[in-house]
């Protein structure tokens, strides 16, 4: 079975800011893989090259098989869904029209099956009683809730989190997460970057710890939260699970 | 605020008229309760369908053109950059007049085969002037659009037409609006220099009526008042449209 995602010796600059640096990684089918780090790591752009909002300058990506490159953008969105930390839900559009605006544009989807498609997840996500409001109506949770049912009503493979909850007050984290661990469970692949240790524990296949922009250890959540081997790893894990 | 506006302007309408008991005013020439001043003032106030129709063609002309202009200005390619800020930078730099000079008295002599009549001459040198500055407010408004709204929509695999007609240009033109308003006025200002060339908007009614009359102060007087009633119209059309469409965003 070709991998879900493969990264191949992925290099990426910013001027003379080298912010990927040779990352190779393999995601199998209905894997969860969580990356953490420090900010400035590399690990929200490692996931946004992935769907090419960022363009990797050396090494190879390729996405259920197709060598992503710039002929190849379109198809590769196709299968890839994004979560960002900001929502980036569209506020001139209710939450109806925000989920049924792919379906109906990018999928040929008519009015109706939109319609439904997106009521189906939007109970997916618990809310489906605001499909009528519009996003700044809703709480930083629920507009989360609704960013992921949009992801979701493209139907995508493959869906990627960037630092879901870093925008979230606290009490609303756990009904984002609690969204996230039920994706996971019904065996969608996943990419998460997050803080979110308890989360990381909870769903994760592989751990990816990622410092200056290369990957610094990936292991199993077991190995990894028990006996971290690189001395950076256990700094930083040390620091995050203070608090 | 705007009411206090609206009563100083009212004031210095009012003494305008009162001084006319003076000497040096003859307001009789426009007075509407005598026959010949009344003619008159319809002559004078003859010119604001002209003067409306112009503004209004030339703005709805330069905008999807203002658009396209600024659209170019967002690419990768540098020699669409390129395009967006030479034309820009050459349109800006001619005078409205100029331009409507240069097209109806210059441009026949290269294409005797047009035969263009003031009011069109009048719109395509308006709106071609308009367009450098709308694009530049165009390019203004969609880089005030957060930059996650655009990949948000690139990650659910929207078209970049649909990515601009769903996703930005709503919100940006929103944003804009008052600016583009602005522009309607400053067009409304800028088409009396169509009368140069003979269009029967405010300006030439105006100068027709004075050559006659001989009473240049009392018809000048109307006119400036002819565009301070049209443009204040034109500021409340445009706040009523505001408030419109500002609505569904901010319930």
């Amino acid at each position: 079975m070709t991998a879900a995602i493969e990264l191949n010796g992925v290099s990426k600059w910013f001027g003379d800011f080298q912010a990927l640096n040779s990352v190779s990684l393999s995601v199998a089918q209905g894997d969860k893989v969580v990356i953490c780090g420090p900010s400035g790591s590399g690990k929200s752009t490692a996931i946004r090259c992935v769907n090419r909002l960022e363009k990797h300058e050396e090494g190879i990506i390729r996405v259920d098989g197709i060598k992503l490159d710039d002929t190849t953008v379109s198809q590769v969105r196709q299968e890839v869904g994004m979560v960002f930390q900001q929502f980036n839900l569209f506020p001139h559009l209710s939450v109806l029209n925000n989920l049924t605006l792919g379906p109906i544009r990018a999928r040929g989807l008519s009015k109706t099956e939109a319609q439904d498609r997106a009521m189906a997840y939007l109970e997916r996500v618990h809310i489906p009683e605001q499909a009528g409001k519009y996003p700044k109506q809703l709480s930083g949770g629920q507009q989360q809730r609704v960013a992921i049912a949009r992801s979701l009503c493209m139907e995508p493979k493959i869906l990627l989190f960037d630092e879901p909850t870093s925008a979230l007050d606290p009490e609303m984290i756990s009904e984002v997460l609690e969204v996230m661990v039920e994706l996971a469970d019904s065996g969608m692949t996943m990419i998460v970057v997050t803080h979110e240790m308890g989360f990381a524990r909870k769903v994760a296949d592989t751990m990816v710890f990622m410092d200056q922009g290369q990957i610094v250890e990936t292991a199993d959540p077991e190995t990894f939260f028990g006996q971290p081997r690189t001395e950076r790893c256990q700094r930083f894990l040390k620091q995050i699970l203070q608090h | 605020m705007n009411k206090n506006v609206n009563r100083v302007l009212l004031i210095v309408a009012v003494g305008l008229f009162l001084s006319g008991c003076g000497q040096g005013w003859g307001w009789y020439v426009v007075d509407p309760s005598t026959k010949s001043g009344w003619i008159n003032l319809k002559f004078l106030m003859s010119g604001f369908w002209y003067t409306i129709l112009l503004s209004f063609v030339s703005l709805l002309i330069a905008i999807p053109i203002g658009l396209l202009v600024a659209l170019p200005g967002f690419s990768k390619n540098p020699f669409l950059r390129g395009f967006n800020r030479t034309y820009v930078e050459l349109i800006r730099a001619l005078p409205v007049l100029v331009a409507i000079l240069w097209i109806h008295y210059g441009l026949p002599t290269l294409f005797p085969s047009i035969d263009l009549t003031v009011f069109w001459s009048g719109v395509i040198a308006l709106s071609i002037c308009e367009t450098a500055f709308l694009a530049e407010i165009f390019r203004a408004g969609i880089q005030s659009i957060p930059k996650g709204q655009t990949e948000a929509a690139q990650s659910i695999s929207l078209s970049y037409f649909d990515r601009m007609y769903y996703v930005i240009l709503p919100q940006a033109l929103r944003r804009i609006l008052p600016a583009i308003g602005n522009q309607f006025v400053y067009m409304l200002k800028m088409s009396s220099l169509v009368s140069v060339i003979g269009m029967g908007e405010l300006v030439r009614k105006a100068n027709e009526l004075a050559v006659t009359e001989y009473r240049a102060l009392e018809i000048y007087s109307v006119l400036v008042l002819e565009y301070l009633v049209l443009i204040l119209v034109v500021s409340a059309g445009v706040r009523w449209l505001e408030k419109k469409l500002g609505a569904d965003e901010s319930q």
